[in-house]
């Protein structure tokens, strides 16, 4: 019992620290990538004892300022709601990861250890529960400011997030119907079996639910080329009326969520922790070779692989975001609508027939 | 009594939203008083004058000269232009005709301007879309193209460097070599931004079909530039009346039919390859600078020849060449004698001269003292030139005094501006910023 909560404690802690970190260091990567690919040399020039390591250091930095600048709330904002309203954004941002597994399950001296903060059976389910939650702190934030701009930034907040959400919800389907499962866990094992050599990932096995269930993340997390909440040139954002380290909480939230989308990308369709032709035991190369390992090792080779791809999703959504020019509200619902929504109700049609066929 | 009740239910109230003058797209300049029906605009209203410092009154309390620096002050992302146009009005007042090669100078440097102007204005655009990317390629783009600029004139915002009869310096050495240089990058730099915009579908589905203004409207208000051609009517002033040496350059004027964002940003981007073919005849033709034959020995340091002068010891003294402080670079005999009138009157003698002679020292101080200075006779003159954003004229009233009696612009951006709220009602609250980025307003020359 006491291991058992021992072993959930460390695993939080874990899981807690991995999201918060990379987010932290998002915005880093943000400033460095954008540079790089705008022709400039980005942050430089926080430095610890003369260190600047590349300006590693910015996000501390940038957390210090956050932290020490003065909290203002406007005279005629709901304090309440107006304080609540990060808090919630990040809470859930947060709580999303529990479901997420990071590593396959094994038995240690006699103990089942889930590499799984919540190891529920519906985790899918809980994981877009949570993700629709986050917009109350949106638009908690839009309509206590008593702010006409983040009222406009609260409105299109949560129509985008309501539309979108719906989308992801409907584009995973494919996937829950062909592993007959929603615990993540089970996803990312099925995910493990092989057609001739090809590991069965949901990237090859449903392409289409891939690509729509990427550019829905994408509207999730609001940011370019779905960043209409934001808007920084138009509306500016449901934000505005936020200074000190009550903005960096939307901030950080944003980046958490490109953290949670990467993660749940890599969940469903990237096969998790799985590396190809890496069994419980070792490696078995389809041209014969075999490397055998302990099992320790198996399970940390597949924690740091599904860091790895999670890194690469947070590369790629950060990619795209310095690339592309924001949509507009009208565009954005009828992509919403009129084209993703019937291209995943026909991608569930499809994926049923060829289950029944099959 | 039910019908009553509902109806008070389902009543609904257009907000108001004030955007800028504080506000990131309205550069802090402009007022923008929105009715909104949900994201729909219903009217807008326009409110300009936060940047108004009085130019056309200050040119009236100093010598014709001493406007320049404020004209730089006009369009400050093309300032040569304005440089030039008013230089070319006071030219026309007192019938002057700058010299050939001065006259080649000023189309190059108007040119290169424009191209700037127009990478400021499509970036911009680009970047209040959310395409951040494309802008800051613009601005590489632009920075290449203000090294030569600054290479030239010295500055790369506050040029100054027109003057009534000529222009400040010559052109530097290796100008045009550098020039060719920096355009095939400018070339790269474009079809990279090309790439990125124009076959880009969210961006071409935010523009097209919004901001649309028709031709007789875009006319009735005296919209000119861009923003007149992108709807079809051909109109520019380097072709409609030419002035300079544009008629020896082969050149087309980019026209739109539509007269929406989109249109606007092609025509821009044409106008701007259009430029620098431009720059490249200018600079195939331009006659050659001065030729040093005149000089001899090595040079004098400017306090050496003074007091030589001063001494009555001035044998050879009008071949030799000024050592000059850095910071008069380019007033030195052989960056003036092939750009500026023969007119001693009207333009500033070399520091040969002020310092070698005393004909040129009375022609320095007859030039700069209060009170002297260049003297047109008395009349007017409105003089046009294309400026980057349209008609860019001056009308100039002298009483032949030292002073212009009034200076009036007509400023390209203004009518646009007039007509912004017409183009924006119906559209969305966030069709707005692109709209008014395509506009290229810029406020020194609107608010004056």
């Amino acid at each position: 019992m006491y291991f058992d909560i021992i072993i959930k404690i460390i695993l939080t802690g874990v899981v807690l620290g991995g999201a918060l970190n990379l987010a932290g260091l998002l915005t880093w990567v943000e400033r460095k990538q954008s540079a790089v690919m705008q022709d400039r040399i980005g942050a430089n020039r926080a430095s610890l004892f003369g260190l600047r390591i590349l300006g590693l250091f910015h996000p501390l930095a940038d957390m210090l300022k956050l932290i020490l600048k003065e909290d203002f709330t406007p005279r005629y904002a709901h304090k309440i709601l107006h304080a609540l309203a990060p808090f919630v954004s990040v809470f859930f941002a947060l709580i999303a990861f529990a479901a997420i597994p990071i590593g396959n399950d094994f038995a240690w001296r006699g103990h089942a250890i889930h590499l799984q903060v919540a190891h529920i059976n519906v985790g899918l389910l809980y994981i877009l529960s949570v993700m629709s939650m986050g917009v109350y702190g949106v638009v908690l934030a839009g309509f206590a400011s008593n702010n006409n701009y983040s009222f406009l930034g609260g409105l299109r907040a949560s129509s985008q997030m309501i539309s979108y959400e719906i989308t992801m919800g409907v584009s995973i389907m494919g996937i829950v119907m062909m592993d007959g499962s929603l615990n993540l866990q089970n996803i990312v094992q099925a995910q493990g079996q092989y057609w001739h050599h090809l590991p069965l990932w949901g990237i090859f096995l449903q392409p289409v639910s891939f690509f729509l269930f990427l550019t829905a993340a994408m509207a999730e997390t609001k940011r370019t080329p779905f960043d209409l909440p934001e808007g920084e040139s138009e509306i500016i954002g449901y934000f505005v009326e936020y200074s000190g380290m009550k903005f960096g909480m939307f901030f950080l939230t944003d980046f958490l969520e490109t953290v949670l989308a990467s993660a749940l990308l890599t969940t469903l369709f990237l096969g998790g922790w799985q590396i190809p032709y890496l069994f419980h035991d070792g490696f078995h190369f389809p041209w014969g070779t075999v490397w055998i390992m302990a099992q320790p090792w198996v399970i940390l080779l597949g924690v740091i692989a599904f860091s790895i791809k999670v890194i690469f999703f947070c590369w790629f959504l950060m990619m795209i975001r310095w690339t592309l020019p924001r949509f507009r509200y009208d565009q954005l619902m009828r992509l919403g609508w009129k084209i993703m929504l019937p291209i995943s109700l026909i991608n569930i049609l499809v994926t049923g027939l060829v289950m029944v066929l099959l | 009594m039910q019908t009553q009740e509902k109806e008070k239910q389902t009543e609904t109230r257009h907000m108001l939203l004030n955007v800028g003058p504080s506000h990131p797209a309205m550069h802090g300049v402009i007022r923008f008083i929105f009715e909104l029906d949900g994201e729909t605009i219903v009217s807008a209203d326009t409110e300009i004058g936060y940047l108004h410092r009085g130019f056309e009154k200050m040119c009236e309390v100093g010598p014709y000269n001493q406007a320049i620096p404020y004209t730089d002050r006009l369009n400050y992302v093309s300032p040569l232009i304005n440089n030039f146009a008013y230089c070319l009005a006071v030219e026309k007042l007192m019938g002057l005709k700058v010299t050939e090669r001065c006259q080649y100078i000023r189309v190059i440097m108007s040119e290169i301007s424009r191209v700037t102007d127009h990478l400021t204005c499509i970036g911009a655009t680009a970047m209040e879309l959310g395409a951040f990317t494309a802008f800051l390629y613009m601005m590489k783009a632009r920075e290449f193209l203000y090294e030569l600029v600054e290479q030239v004139t010295g500055a790369r915002l506050t040029v100054s460097y027109g003057r009534v009869g000529g222009v400040k310096a010559d052109l530097p050495e290796g100008f045009a070599d550098q020039t060719r240089q920096v355009l095939k990058e400018v070339r790269k730099v474009l079809k990279e931004v090309d790439k990125l915009l124009s076959r880009n579908r969210i961006f071409v589905d935010r523009v097209k079909g919004v901001g649309v203004i028709s031709k007789e409207d875009a006319i009735a208000y005296g919209i000119t530039g861009p923003f007149l051609r992108s709807t079809g009517v051909n109109y520019d002033v380097r072709k409609a009346q030419p002035y300079l040496i544009y008629d020896r350059l082969k050149f087309e004027i980019p026209l739109g039919t539509n007269g929406d964002n989109l249109d606007r940003y092609y025509v821009r981007m044409e106008e701007m390859e259009q430029s620098m073919i431009m720059i490249e005849q200018a600079l195939d033709q331009i006659p050659p600078g001065v030729v040093r034959i005149h000089e001899q020995g090595e040079p004098m340091v400017a306090a050496q020849m003074v007091d030589e002068a001063k001494m009555g010891r001035i044998a050879g003294i009008a071949q030799r060449n000024v050592l000059l402080d850095p910071t008069l670079q380019g007033s030195t005999k052989g960056f003036h004698e092939k750009v500026n009138v023969e007119d001693k009157k009207t333009v500033l003698p070399p520091k040969e001269a002020t310092y070698g002679n005393i004909e040129g020292l009375m022609n320095h101080f007859k030039w700069v003292m209060f009170g002297h200075g260049i003297r047109p006779p008395k009349g007017e003159v409105y003089f046009p030139v294309e400026g980057a954003n349209g008609e860019l004229g001056f009308y100039i009233v002298s009483d032949g005094t030292e002073r212009p009696y009034r200076v009036r612009v007509r400023p390209p951006c203004f009518p646009i501006m007039a007509a912004i709220g017409k183009v924006l009602e119906g559209g969305m609250m966030a069709d707005v910023v692109p709209t008014f980025g395509s506009v290229n307003m810029i406020a020194g020359e609107l608010d004056r």
